[in-house]
């Protein structure tokens, strides 16, 4: 499903070259690998589901299927804006213990699709401990700024993982 | 040397127990010999004075039992058919001991799993006694040999599934009609079929044995053979036997014990049948009835047996008796076409229309369009509105299937009960045709596996008993579905001996359930019977069969978002009465306003809204709020802060109450206010959402929106203190 597998960081970059495409949160670019891209939509009418983390906004109506959705900027631990016209949601599918899920993530606009090098694509730096670099899985410096290149299925292993703690929906 | 009656009875028992346990045992290695072991233990006691012969055998099965500690947990697959292929040998052995007469001859018992020799000295020289033939053991057949295409061997399963269940249906209607050419055409069919379909895997032993199988029906077919209760025995011996084969080599497909040989009793089987059709050919004729139930016949046509004398040592199992009953109208298959769809299809089909019909009616309240008025659009509106709910209602209606292929099922139970404890009872169908949903078939046969054999094993006194209270020696249970409202409604009514509410409360007390002080309804006490560990192992010879009580099925019921009653008159009988929705994938729901959001309601479990009176709500201290409800008090939940919604309202007297019921329970539940009760699809949640979230799902609704349906037995079971004292 997802050629260019964009495994954990420290994978050597030749396995990442590809097609990518690239978002905004809070401003900055991030890359995703279009083959994990189902489609772009316009932001749906979110429906929230009580009990759950903060960066799980809900769910949403995909003709008929009902899909999660996460707010990536809560995710990072990044600054949110409030949605605007050009909010949307990539509807990706992500790799769960149950097979394949589609997986809705919301972002500030979607850039373009850019094809990468290997030469293009950086590992991920030292933050010095102060930044979650899991779900990093290197920097291109290809086009105008940096891109942050991203793995989804890490990010959502975590959220399909039987839920830690709470005994029941929070107040 | 005659028996001590009381030793004699106890190994009766033990037995009968043990052929109930036998009998549900599942060959796939998954259920825990211990009960089984136990029930052995006990005839063991039991047979203590017995001849030695007698001991040994059970010393014998024991080991099989036990032999099986290597993983302690799991009951095997060839202790089972060993055990089986014992037990009716024992029955008789346990009689002869009785009588002080000699003991039958040693059963064959197959031999452990991979048999070293593959021969003939392993299967029976007397094909199994009596009973439905059982075939155990035989001879090994690799499933999933080299060459073998794992997609094509699926088709085989999936296709002899089919086959076995039509031979099994039609058996059953041989078994009261056993000259109904048509019947036994197709059971010929199929075997036929199965026969070709095993030749075309190069699978020699399963072709072998239907082709042994295919020629006892040409027989038949051809009125050279009577289809008495041996040859059917056998008939339904050997389909058992692909049918052991058939849910091995599907497991083996799906990936597990990949690689390990089946066994298939071919030459029990084909010695079973050669020797029927060696018995002297009869004249086409139709020839008197067998001597097997031993009857005063009058000049009858064959089938037509008259009620048996009281308790017959074997009565027959579901013999058309006095009343003009119909006879079981299995109706062997019409040859409708059909069509197997992968289910995630029909899925996605269901899906797309649903969001067809909200397009649809999207596009018709569009004000831009109703603004005008042109009667042509107009016209052309109410004709797409009429094509969707059509394209709608088909579309649901393909998930729907008749419910008699459990209902066949069930004859069958009845049948192999009724001959292991030895009573007289008659399996009345009605309503077989009753359509629900493929998943609700699959669910709702356990459950109903529980009740029947209940009735059969505990409700139906024994003959002998029943002559004495004035009823006809046969037991009869009736078993009837009907659709209403919404729901399919299932009847397990029998004519047996009640419950005896005395004992219920004496048992419900003695295990601590309710308390001696405690005033119960009638029908209360009767509930009694449903709750968690009510019928314990202790209580076996009471209610239930072995522990697994009806609490599991009332829990199993529930899950399908149904309900059990219980009617019980002593002396006439007992009626348990099972709803259930239609279908698992539409439920009818009450949709209500929480702050901004709106939430579903499943309405089978609502059972009252209002809007509280101010003072109505009473604050205990440390136990939240309750509001009074017809006299009782009932905890109030507000769905609000539970869920997390902002600015709901604060006071109750501004809100509605919705009360809910789970079980026994209920709790009250604080909205805002209704807005109506729709017909949603359920959809899942998704794995994301765990289930201690307290959502049963999620439905689209009008609007396109996602609304959540609440779970409102996990919101009833709530503990109290996790509601947030006093909210206000």
């Amino acid at each position: 499903m997802h050629a260019p597998a964009p495994t954990p960081h420290g994978t050597p970059a030749e396995a990442q070259a590809g097609k990518y495409l690239t978002f905004r949160l809070s401003g900055a670019l991030y890359g995703l690998p279009v083959l994990a891209v189902r489609e772009i939509i316009r932001l749906l009418p979110i429906t929230p589901v009580a009990a759950m983390p903060p960066h799980v906004r809900g769910v949403v109506n995909l003709r008929g299927k009902v899909i999660p959705l996460v707010d990536l900027r809560m995710r990072f631990g990044l600054v949110s804006t409030p949605d605007n016209d050009r909010t949307c949601i990539i509807v990706t599918q992500v790799a769960a213990p149950a097979g394949s899920r589609l997986y809705g993530v919301i972002v500030e606009g979607v850039e373009e699709v850019v094809a990468l090098k290997a030469d293009d694509i950086e590992p991920t730096p030292d933050f010095g401990g102060a930044v979650d670099v899991r779900f990093i899985t290197g920097i291109a410096t290809a086009n105008a700024g940096l891109t942050t290149l991203i793995d989804l299925d890490t990010i959502a292993a975590a959220d399909f993982a039987p839920a830690e703690a709470a005994d029941g929906p929070a107040a | 040397m005659p028996a001590d009656p009381t030793a004699v009875a106890a190994a009766r028992d033990a037995l009968q127990q043990i052929a109930l346990e036998l009998a549900f045992a599942d060959p796939r290695g998954t259920s825990d010999p211990a009960v089984l072991r136990e029930l052995v233990r006990r005839l063991d006691a039991a047979v203590d004075a017995a001849d030695p012969a007698i001991r040994e055998s059970v010393q014998q099965a024991l080991g099989w039992l036990s032999g099986t500690a290597s993983d302690a947990a799991r009951l095997s697959a060839d202790a089972i058919a060993r055990c089986n292929a014992w037990q009716p040998w024992m029955v008789e052995a346990v009689t002869a001991w009785e009588r002080g007469q000699p003991l039958p001859p040693a059963p064959s018992v197959p031999h452990a799993a991979p048999p070293a020799e593959p021969s003939a000295s392993a299967s029976t020289e007397t094909p199994a006694p009596r009973q439905p033939a059982v075939f155990g053991g035989g001879e090994p057949v690799q499933v999933l040999a080299a060459g073998h295409d794992p997609e094509i061997m699926r088709m085989f399963c999936e296709e002899a599934a089919d086959l076995l269940r039509d031979i099994e249906q039609g058996v059953l209607v041989l078994e009261t009609r056993p000259e109904d050419p048509e019947t036994i055409a197709t059971v010929f069919r199929a075997f036929h079929t199965f026969k070709g379909n095993a030749g075309l895997l190069k699978l020699a032993a399963p072709q072998l044995v239907a082709h042994e199988l295919e020629s006892l029906l040409d027989a038949a077919r051809r009125g050279t053979l009577r289809l008495d209760r041996d040859a059917i025995d056998v008939i339904l011996g050997g389909a058992d036997a692909f049918s052991r084969f058939v849910a091995e080599a599907g497991a083996q497909l799906d990936g597990r014990e990949t690689g390990r040989t089946i066994l298939l009793p071919v030459n029990g089987i084909m010695e079973a049948v050669r020797a029927l059709l060696a018995r002297t050919p009869r004249p086409a004729a139709p020839p008197p009835p067998q001597a097997q139930p031993p009857v005063a016949t009058e000049t009858a046509p064959a089938p037509r047996v008259a009620v048996p004398e009281p308790p017959a040592p074997h009565p027959p199992a579901a013999e058309p008796t006095a009343p003009p009953a119909p006879p079981p109208a299995a109706r062997p298959m019409p040859a409708s076409g059909s069509v197997r769809v992968d289910t995630t299809k029909l899925d996605g089909l269901i899906d797309l229309v649903g969001e067809l019909v909200i397009a649809q009616s999207m596009v018709v309240q569009h004000g831009g369009v109703t603004a005008g008025d042109d009667e042509l659009l107009a016209r052309a509106f109410a004709q797409l509105r009429g094509i969707t709910k059509d394209l709608q209602r088909t579309t649901m209606s393909l998930r729907m299937v008749p419910i008699r292929g459990v209902f066949q099922k069930m004859s069958r139970l009845v049948r192999d009960v009724a001959s292991r404890v030895g009573k007289d009872i008659r399996l009345v169908l009605m309503g077989e045709d009753t359509e629900l949903d493929r998943t609700l078939i699959e669910e709702i046969g356990d459950p109903l596996v529980h009740m029947i054999r209940n009735s059969a094993d505990h409700g139906i006194e024994p003959a002998a008993e029943r002559v004495a209270a004035g009823k006809p020696p046969a037991g009869t249970i009736t078993l009837q579905a009907c659709h209403q409202g919404g729901f399919v409604v299932i009847r397990i009514a029998d004519d047996g001996r009640g419950l005896d509410p005395a004992k219920i409360r004496a048992t419900a007390e003695a295990r601590g359930i309710i308390a001696r002080s405690t005033p119960l309804e009638p029908r209360e006490v009767l509930e009694l019977i449903f709750a968690p560990g009510f019928s314990t192992a202790a209580a076996v010879t009471d209610l239930s069969g072995r522990g697994v009580g009806m609490d599991v099925v009332r829990r199993n019921i529930e899950k399908l978002r149904g309900k059990i009653e219980i009617e019980s008159t002593p002396g006439r009988g007992t009626t348990f009465t099972v709803s259930i929705p239609l279908t698992l994938a539409i439920i009818e729901g009450l949709l209500v306003a929480v702050g901004d959001q709106r939430y579903v309601i499943p309405t089978l479990s609502v059972v009252e809204t209002f809007r509280p009176e101010p003072g109505r709500v009473a604050v205990i201290h440390g136990r939240g709020e309750l509001v009074e409800v017809r006299g009782r008090q009932v905890p109030l939940l507000r769905l609000g802060p539970y869920l997390g919604v902002p600015g709901t309202v604060a006071d109750p007297a501004q809100g509605i109450v919705v009360v809910v019921e789970s079980g026994s329970d209920s709790r009250c539940l604080l909205v805002d206010g209704l807005i109506g009760r729709q017909e949603v699809v359920i959809k899942s949640l998704g794995d994301m959402f765990p289930e201690r979230a307290g959502f049963a799902g999620a439905a689209i609704l009008g609007d396109g929106r996602v609304g959540l349906i609440l779970d409102t037995t996990a919101l009833v079971r709530l503990r109290q203190t996790t509601t947030p004292e006093a909210a206000a």
